[in-house]
């Protein structure tokens, strides 16, 4: 048996699409989307919950996944950077993402966008201190932030006004 | 001369949508049927002699398919300017986290605990920890073959010294008689990490004819090539080297990272093998940015006019050279600032120690030397009761000025900078409020600071191929890694606008070494600038071929026609008689001539300096510096004295770009560049304990979160069209970060009275200021 050995079985539901992957107990979520699910769009910057490069939502809330065992989510509804097709406040997050310029490497491109639109689907019109705060949890050492804070306001500015149901 | 049409306006990257729906690939983000994964062991001794090996049960751990020690590796050395690395430690390690051996094995875990099962036996020898200690007489020696190691220019150095060198114009020693006034301090800067977002990785594969092919994380495909074909000793032919997307360098991924592990085991395993490092290995392991201690002392007169400034810096080069000799001469080149200073002395060096390598970082020595340089002027300042901004005034450079030993400057829009951010942060009314306003009930106080900027920018050699296809649309190579900064965009935005195509009928190739052209890599300012150049080049070679297709297809002479927009080339005056590229292109492709190939090369060249004015002692080549490029900042700071937190709450950065390219691109670099440099001024420190990084983690290694960058950057593009270059273009990706510092410093002062002159200037080193100023 090598070190790696998989022995429980976990399902969820991935952008709408249900997976059902055999993990090991000490296996991330973030380690069975990229290696098992080749779902390569969450980044892993630091994999000890700091960076936020590799947040997720589950079940609408944003989660690091470095930090999540793929056990945990059995069960659950995660939405990743891949699932804007599904997904219509993320997908109007990304469009607004790539027009302010908010996006420069990329690589803490798809955790701030699962972060904004964890915010915009709890609060549709935040102000600006508020975006700062939200997204405070998520690293970029391009930008500088002031164009990603414009794209958050960009997006909540295109999305229907009232307050999604808690 | 071609073209220009369609320059300066916004557009999203072009790339941007691929990154923000999860597309894009990065280097961890590849795979290869029955790939490896590596993983590497690091030195846990900061200085010792390797005595012996035992990696048996390592390579008894089911699933390792290798393992590697510097006893299965060539002996031999590469490195940017010494030639002084090997890529496992070779009979000594020379700090905590040094690759020691490296394993593949069939996933990464595996090859993790395999990595903790090698023994190394270590002799420890005693260490240098900080260059005070790479001084002493008696202090151990790092490289003891340091002079047997090649080197790529002149040269001095002892002990433990990387590079020895001086500069010197007029004759600083009797000036000092002249001047008024003397200010004279000593400024500390710390050891930055990167942080790229992207920690080091690297992968690769070996084919059935000798080659090894490398895809990483890399900031120059060329240099990743040249390192990997030295260290294996291989030609160069033998070694492709690839990047996909790269996720941010900022200068840390200029030299290798961990793509020689990658092609040793590819070798050894004879698969595909993937290295990608831990955060905390990649902190460890990798670079910074090197710390410097600088001793300035600059004389005046009364009125402010500088007459003569002097001083020295020791830096940390840590244990290996990189690019040290070329930070320390950077230092040394823009002590003096963008003044009038004619007379001069500085002596520098940078040295060995028993810890992580330093190497460039965005703003290169320079972040350094402007943090002393700028932080001294505001006390001039002071000692002469003068408002900051008229005493840079009254001493910045004037167009037809030169650099030291007759360099020319290009536009010296100095002045103008300054003005711009006097003008735009309303200076002179908000600085006097803030002077005059209470402190805040909760003991909050403002201030406001100013800082010059300037830097070259150019540098090397590139080039570029253009293809006309015969569609009509055109693929450009050039080699060039697009790290984030947006280059890939530019080139498509000047090859469309020399060939008045829309920007979507370029297609940019892949910095690959099979498929690209030389470009010697992403660093120090240098891409839009050198790019420009050898676009413009190429284009204008594609365009030479083109028309005499279009005058024989129009039935006119060659003189007679002209571009116009849309991919077409029509009479002189007479657009509706056109022949589109397309046409031309098949023409071309398939009955006379053959396909059209455009090519361009640079070198940046300018004489070497006048040895008659300024002596550069033990220093590397300037003629290929570069152009100019000039720039101001100014911070608004809030100061907590109860605490002693330090907060930029508003920031003016202009700066003279020549052209802006993409004026969303240039705000994102002011913007980026500005925050970093935010960390840099009061936050980030890598911290040694006997050569043990302390703080190997964003936990404990703060930079700038959303709420530590300020509410308003005010990012102010000035448009000077630089003569040298076609497009009028110059580099913005460094200067926005170099500033800051000094800026916070100078507006912290004006706050709270205080003059912090050790970055970063945390809420400890302001309190005990505070407490001394005090009593
Ligand atoms: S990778 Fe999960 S927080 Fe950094
Ligand atoms: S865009 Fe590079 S880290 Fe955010």
């Amino acid at each position: 048996m090598t070190i790696n050995a998989r022995t429980t079985l976990t399902s969820f539901v991935v952008n709408g699409d249900p997976q059902e992957v055999s993990v090991t107990g000490a296996q991330t979520l973030l380690n069975v989307l990229r290696e098992d699910l080749h779902l390569t769009g969450t980044k892993c910057g630091c994999n000890q919950g700091i960076c936020g490069a590799c947040t997720v939502l589950c079940d609408g809330m944003p989660i690091r996944a470095c930090l999540a065992l793929a056990m945990v989510v059995d069960g659950r509804d995660i939405l990743t950077v891949e699932g804007g097709k599904t997904d219509p406040v993320l997908s109007v997050v990304q469009q607004a993402f790539v027009e302010t310029g908010a996006v420069q490497c990329g690589f803490c491109t798809s955790g701030m966008i699962m972060s904004a639109t964890a915010l915009l689907m709890r609060k549709p019109s935040p102000d600006r201190q508020e975006i700062r705060e939200e997204l405070s949890g998520n690293l970029c050492r391009c930008t500088g932030y002031a164009k990603i804070l414009d794209a958050v306001a960009l997006a909540a500015s295109r999305l229907p006004i009232q307050e999604s149901a808690t | 001369m071609s073209q220009v049409s369609e320059l300066g306006a916004s557009m999203p990257r072009l790339e941007a949508s691929a990154k923000a729906t999860g597309v894009a690939r990065y280097t961890a983000d590849l795979a290869f049927p029955n790939m490896l994964h590596g993983a590497v062991l690091m030195s846990t001794s900061a200085h010792a002699r390797i005595k012996s090996y035992d990696v048996s049960a390592a390579r008894a751990l089911p699933g390792v398919r290798a393992v590697m020690t510097g006893a299965d590796i060539p002996r031999k050395r590469f490195g940017l300017m010494i030639a002084d690395e090997t890529a496992l430690a070779i009979d000594k390690v020379r700090y905590i986290g040094e690759p020691v051996a490296a394993v593949a094995a069939i996933d990464r875990e595996t090859a993790l605990a395999a990595a903790e099962l090698i023994q190394v036996e270590y002799e420890d020898l005693p260490g240098v920890f900080t260059p005070d200690e790479a001084m002493m007489p008696d202090a151990a020696i790092v490289h003891e073959t340091f002079a047997a190691y090649p080197k790529n220019f002149d040269c001095i150095a002892d002990g433990n010294a990387i590079s020895i060198a001086q500069v010197l114009s007029g004759d600083p020693d009797e000036a000092w008689a002249e001047a008024d006034v003397v200010v004279e301090g000593v400024y500390e800067t710390q050891a930055q990490y990167h942080a790229y977002m992207e920690p080091v990785a690297a992968v690769a594969d070996v084919d059935g004819l000798g080659r090894v092919t490398v895809w990483s994380s890399t900031q120059s495909v060329f240099r990743t090539q040249i390192c990997i074909a030295e260290a294996l000793d291989l030609p160069r032919a033998k070694v492709r080297s690839i990047s996909p997307y790269v996720g941010g360098g900022f200068g840390g991924k200029s030299e290798p990272g961990v793509q020689i592990i990658a092609a040793l085991l590819a070798r050894e395993t004879g698969r595909a093998v993937k290295v990608v490092l831990s955060r905390q290995e990649d902190m460890m392991m990798m670079r910074s940015r090197h710390p410097a201690r600088i001793h300035l002392k600059t004389g005046a007169r009364r009125d402010g006019t500088i007459l003569v400034r002097t001083g020295s810096v020791v830096m940390d080069g840590g244990a290996y050279a990189d690019d040290s000799p070329a930070a320390m001469h950077m230092v040394l080149h823009f002590l003096r600032g963008p003044y009038r200073v004619p007379h001069l002395r500085f002596d520098g060096r940078v040295l060995y120690t028993n810890k992580l390598r330093a190497a460039a970082f965005r703003g290169v020595g320079n972040a350094q030397a402007t943090f002393a340089c700028e932080s001294q002027i505001d006390e001039l300042a002071r000692k002469l009761s003068l408002d900051p901004i008229d005493l840079r005034l009254r001493n910045v450079l004037q167009q037809g000025d030169s650099w030291l030993g007759k360099h020319p400057i290009g536009s010296a829009s100095i002045g103008e900078c300054l003005q711009r951010v006097r003008s735009e942060s309303n200076w002179d009314a908000r600085r006097a409020a803030l002077a005059e306003a209470p402190t805040s009930k909760s003991g909050k106080r403002r201030g406001l600071g100013v800082s010059s900027v300037v830097y070259t920018c150019a540098y090397l050699s590139t080039s570029a191929i253009v293809r006309l296809l015969d569609d009509g649309t055109v693929t450009i190579a050039t080699g060039a890694v697009d790290i984030g900064q947006g280059s890939d965009t530019a080139i498509a935005q000047m090859c469309a606008a020399a060939l008045r195509l829309p920007v979507d009928s370029v297609n940019i190739v892949q910095a690959d070494t099979d498929a690209t052209p030389f470009n010697s890599g992403t660093n120090a300012s240098r891409i839009t600038y050198m790019l420009g150049q050898v676009i413009a080049q190429a284009t204008d070679d594609i365009v030479s071929q083109l028309f005499p297709h279009a005058a024989e297809l129009l039935e006119c002479s060659v003189e007679d026609v002209e571009l116009v927009p849309g991919g077409r080339v029509a009479i002189k005056g007479v657009k509706e008689r056109f022949v589109s590229f397309a046409d031309c292109s098949r023409r071309a492709h398939f009955k006379a001539g053959g396909p059209i190939i455009g090519r361009g090369s640079y070198v940046f060249r300018v004489e070497e300096p006048d040895t008659e004015l300024t002596i550069n002692k033990g220093m590397m080549s300037l003629a290929a510096i570069g152009t100019y490029v000039f720039g101001a900042q100014v911070v608004e700071t809030e100061v907590d004295e109860v605490t002693g937190k330090v907060e930029v709450v508003e920031a003016w950065s202009a700066h003279d770009v020549g052209r802006a390219v993409n004026r969303q691109a240039v705000e994102g670099q002011i913007e980026g560049g500005l925050v970093q440099g935010i960390g840099f001024a009061l936050m980030e420190e890598l911290v040694w304990s006997d050569g043990q990084l302390t703080n190997p983690s964003f936990m404990d290694y703060k930079i700038p979160c959303s709420l530590d960058a300020p509410e308003n950057i005010h990012a102010i593009v000035i448009e000077n069209p630089e003569p040298t270059h076609p497009f009028g273009v110059k580099g913005i990706g460094e200067p926005p970060v170099i500033g800051i510092a000094p800026a916070v410093g100078n507006a912290v002062e004006h706050a709270v009275n205080v003059r912090v002159r050790q970055l970063p200037i945390t809420s400890e080193r302001v309190l005990r200021c505070l407490l001394d100023r005090g009593s």
